[in-house]
């Protein structure tokens, strides 16, 4: 493998891009592929193509040998509405998970740099930021803001995404409410049973920090796993 | 506020394959390339070596690196790929094995 070749994939990583690396077994020679930039509809594309679809590299064989398809998805995506204690030390954690990680909250004591050093802020109303941030398949979003006025417009956007995982903080009662709200916002009991409520895996936590390992538990739980036990 | 990219980077194998060939050192880079039964780490996993024996990113649960980080000190000389295969560890053979009873295989070669 050349020097070149991993920093032209560093850089595709850099920029987010959808990318693979292709090494022939028997040759060693290496090659990288775009698979999402061209129509190329050949064996070696199309694997990679569907490799990074299902999020699992690939070994193939060609004409040439034994093919080994590397992949480099860009990074899972966590949304966490309110800067509060919990989200100080679960941006921690969600990065050093390998989450690309996003805070929002339009209130500035709370979203300062102080609190958040290092950490991506964006100080606009949920409603208003969510939908630029596009959530995806591989994007989880968390509220932990306790106010209605915050949390309900980010959950009723998660609901209409395709989030693999929503979580709101709030205790069972708090649920409950919240639940009547979203119910008159026009979603059924079915959509809105995608909210994992109260947040994160039962394992008594008390502490911001104990807290913030219980939702990244369940997050992961839901996205290795499927869904939360 | 940018999100922390030294933080992020610093168990970015890639990154530090390429930092350590730009500073002159010699460097490998293994891969696990298949796996059977419970293997400790999944397909597409890497492993960067420099010459001093340095490394960063895992192929294994840590059972097996000791003996990649061998094979990989030999390739940078030979610039051969090679393609080594861990099976279950037998505690009455001298052989490196992996202690869950899983099987893979890794790609190790040489970056250039």
């Amino acid at each position: 493998m050349k020097l070149e070749q991993i920093q032209e994939l560093q850089i595709a990583r850099s920029q987010k891009k959808q990318v693979a690396l292709a090494t022939n077994l028997t040759s060693g020679e290496s090659s990288i592929l775009y698979p999402f930039d061209t129509n190329d509809k050949s064996q070696l594309v199309d694997a990679a193509r569907r490799a990074l679809i299902q999020d699992r590299p690939t070994e193939i064989e060609t004409e040439d040998g034994p093919v080994f398809i590397n992949i480099f998805n860009p990074p899972l995506r966590m949304l966490i509405v309110g800067a509060v204690h919990i989200a100080q030390k679960l941006s921690e954690m969600a990065a050093s998970t390998g989450y690309d990680v996003t805070v929002i909250d339009p209130r500035s004591s709370f979203a300062s740099e102080f609190r958040f050093p290092n950490v991506k802020m964006d100080t606009r109303w949920p409603d208003e930021a969510l939908p630029e941030h596009a959530a995806d398949r591989r994007t989880a979003i968390v509220t932990l803001t306790h106010d209605a006025k915050l949390d309900d417009p980010a959950l009723e956007y998660a609901l209409n995404s395709n989030a693999f995982y929503i979580g709101a903080l709030g205790s069972t009662r708090t649920r409950a409410k919240r639940q009547e709200r979203l119910e008159q916002k026009g979603f059924n009991v079915d959509q809105i049973s995608r909210i994992h409520g109260p947040v994160g895996l039962d394992i008594g936590a008390q502490s911001p920090a104990e807290i913030a390992i219980s939702i990244m538990a369940e997050v992961t739980q839901v996205l290795r796993k499927g869904k939360a036990a | 506020m940018k999100i922390d990219l030294d933080k992020a980077a610093k168990d970015d194998v890639i990154a530090h394959a390429i930092d350590w060939k730009s500073a002159g050192k010699k460097v490998a880079i293994a891969t696990v390339i298949q796996t059977w039964g419970s293997a400790p780490r999944p397909v597409g996993s890497q492993l960067a070596i420099d010459e001093s024996g340095n490394m960063t990113g895992s192929v294994s649960g840590g059972c097996v690196e000791g003996a990649v980080i061998q094979e990989a000190l030999q390739i940078m000389d030979t610039n051969e790929h090679k393609i080594l295969e861990f099976g279950v560890s037998d505690d009455q053979a001298w052989e490196v094995g992996l202690a869950c009873g899983g099987k893979i295989r890794v790609l190790v070669e040489r970056l250039n």
